[in-house]
């Protein structure tokens, strides 16, 4: 059994159902983060946890324990919350000792703690600081440290370093994870910051309006979307509205130009439009060996990224595909206007559930 | 540019501490008109014991009035913020009730339940005592409303009422050892508005019969012309001092509250 099980998990608010039919099962140790879009019910799910929200059905299930009537005070659940919520009128040593004085330990057994998560999180001999006198990333450690002092069974994470600024959030990010696995604490984290989740997880839970729409590995999300929403809100993504030529053979037309799917297109037939998802890493600046995909179009726009280098070609009247190149000093770029001929493999072509968009109109989506 | 800005700003400044400052160096003057002994008013008021009664009384009965209208604001305006915030306009309307009821209204409606079965307290000092703290705390709920409110709207209720729960914490422990605490400032400058009222109240002081300070100082002020002058003088300074008093006892306050990422 599962240690955490959200059973048919559902919270509706008025009329609006904010989470429905919410299924998953978190294994002991595990890091699983919730990612969607503002409003798709991911921080909703992560306070029902927290026994903050009562759900209107469905079952809270912590090591074989009911908890889902549980007031959160009685639930043995750290949380971590995105403002940082430390104790203004405490310092930093009272901010991370206070769950363990409600649980009336003895002082030496606080004390003791105390410094042991001072030096975890790196801030050893800045107990008596008050949370004022820290920056934004001190105060979220000192937050995450105060979780942690009560040992809880399950720790949970929203949006914890959305406040901050890009540097420290990866810094922190991966002192998270450190601590995470040293601790081997099950953990549920809330994002919509998808390279986040990514970087973090053990597996990610893709959410939008409400619902689950997919569960796996980063690399699973990332490389094996289940939905064309989940192929566009994690990574950069071109959406093209494809027509089905032979669904057999897995061969498809955009904008007039035939291309190859690896598999067979289930339940499809010839002539139906559906949508083609391609990773812009996927899609090579060069003819490509022998059975590879092609298409052909004028480079619109050329942009550096960095480490890499995003082209977007245009293919027919409308839609554009981009595509990254490493950022190579000897690399000859094609001038706006050329004509050149991309490739991709045809395990690179996803296609989707459903369609984009009506063919002619540009699908290219970026994420 | 700069310099003629400062200069209206000292002028503002200047009209605005004499708005406080004239009445009162006014008073001082008139209170020192005595002949040949300037100070006269000042001894005979000293000297008269019914002063310090009277005043020592209505400093206890501001201090219980501030302790009970914290008992009830505190919890109330936090629950209403953290609960039922729908019902904060309709909270705040009946506190500013004293604003429209006057207090003449207010004592003969608590003389006339309490003179009476079953429960009369006008016929005991300690129920008349009891009364009066009461109605004194009704006369504090829009100065304390509005106090502690403000208070609580410069802290993250709701998050860090969250964080206390999910580290084990109950409400009472919520409400003494994190909301109480950080709303510090705002209780004393609501217990230092609460006293400078009851310090100087004289209508229910006077129909519920106590023996406050503003019943005193209005029957020196039928009979005497200097010393009512001299009284207010010494009743404000003291006034200042139980506010210094408060402010030093409640000091400490290294509460900040900082916006998440503001650093």
């Amino acid at each position: 059994m599962a240690f955490v099980e959200l059973a048919g998990i559902q919270k509706q608010f008025g009329d609006v159902a904010a989470v429905d039919d919410f299924n998953l099962q978190v294994e002991r140790g595990e890091f699983v983060s919730f990612l969607g879009p503002s409003g798709c019910g991911k921080t909703t799910t992560l306070r029902m946890i927290a026994g903050f929200e009562q759900p209107t059905a469905g079952t809270i299930v912590v090591d074989g324990v009911d908890i889902t009537h549980r007031p959160p005070n009685q639930r043995n659940v750290g949380m971590v919350f995105q403002s940082y919520a430390l104790f203004p009128n405490m310092n930093v040593a009272d901010n991370i000792g206070f769950g363990l004085k409600v649980h009336k330990k003895p002082k030496e057994a606080i004390d003791r703690r105390v410094e042991e998560l001072l030096t975890l999180i790196h801030l050893k001999g800045r107990g008596a600081r008050f949370p004022y006198q820290l920056s934004g990333g001190q105060q979220q450690r000192v937050a995450l440290a105060r979780a942690l002092a009560i040992e809880p069974q399950v720790l949970l994470l929203d949006e914890p370093l959305s406040a901050l600024d890009a540097k420290i959030r990866v810094a922190l990010r991966t002192e998270i994870r450190a601590i995470q696995r040293q601790l081997g604490i099950t953990t549920v984290y809330v994002t919509h910051d998808q390279e986040e989740a990514l970087s973090l997880s053990d597996r990610v839970v893709v959410m939008n309006d409400g619902r689950i729409e997919q569960i796996g590995s980063p690399s699973e999300i990332y490389n094996f979307p289940a939905t064309s929403f989940v192929a566009s809100f994690v990574g950069t993504l071109n959406m093209l509205a494809a027509r089905v030529v032979d669904p057999s053979a897995g061969r498809l037309s955009v904008e007039g130009q035939e291309i190859r799917a690896a598999k067979p297109i289930a339940d499809a037939r010839a002539g139906e439009i559906v949508s083609v998802a391609l990773r812009p890493e996927s899609i090579s600046l060069e003819e490509g060996p022998e059975g590879a995909n092609r298409l052909r179009g004028p480079v619109v726009d050329v942009s550096f990224l960095g480490s890499i280098v995003r082209l977007r070609i245009r293919l027919g009247d409308g839609p554009t595909v981009s595509l990254d190149t490493f950022n190579d000093p000897n690399l000859t770029l094609p001038p706006i206007g050329e004509a050149v001929t991309v490739s991709f493999p045809p395990e690179a072509s996803l296609v989707l559930d459903q369609p984009a968009a009506a063919p002619g109109a540009d699908p290219a989506a970026e994420a | 540019m700069r310099g003629r800005g400062s200069l209206w700003a000292w002028m503002i400044f200047g009209l605005g501490a004499a708005y406080f400052i004239v009445p009162l160096i006014a008073t001082f003057e008139f209170s020192i008109r005595t002949k040949p002994d300037m100070f006269l008013a000042y001894r005979q008021v000293l000297a008269d014991p019914k002063f310090g009664d009277g005043l020592w009384y209505s400093f206890i009965v501001g201090v219980l009035t501030i302790v009970v209208s914290l008992l009830i604001i505190v919890p109330t305006a936090y629950w209403v913020r953290l609960k039922v915030p729908r019902l904060r306009p309709i909270v705040e309307f009946v506190t500013l009730m004293p604003f429209v009821i006057p207090p003449i209204i207010l004592v003969f409606g608590l003389i006339r339940i309490y003179s009476r079965q079953p429960l009369v307290l006008t016929a005991t000092d300690i129920g008349s005592n009891v009364l009066l703290v009461a109605a004194y705390v009704v006369l504090s709920f829009p100065y304390m409303y509005r106090a502690v409110d403000t208070g609580l709207a410069a802290i993250d209720v709701r998050t860090l009422t969250e964080a206390a729960q999910s580290l084990g914490a109950g409400w009472a422990r919520i409400i003494l050892r994190l909301i109480f605490p950080n709303l510090r400032t705002a209780l004393i400058s609501g217990a230092f508005l609460t006293l400078a009222i009851v310090v100087g109240e004289y209508t229910i002081a006077n129909f519920l019969a106590r023996p406050a300070f503003g019943p005193y100082l209005s029957l020196l002020g039928q009979n005497q012309p200097f010393q009512p002058a001299a009284v207010s003088l010494i009743s404000f300074g003291l006034t200042w001092l139980a506010m210094g008093m408060i402010t030093f006892l409640g000091r400490g306050a290294r509460t900040r509250v900082q916006v998440a990422g503001a650093r």
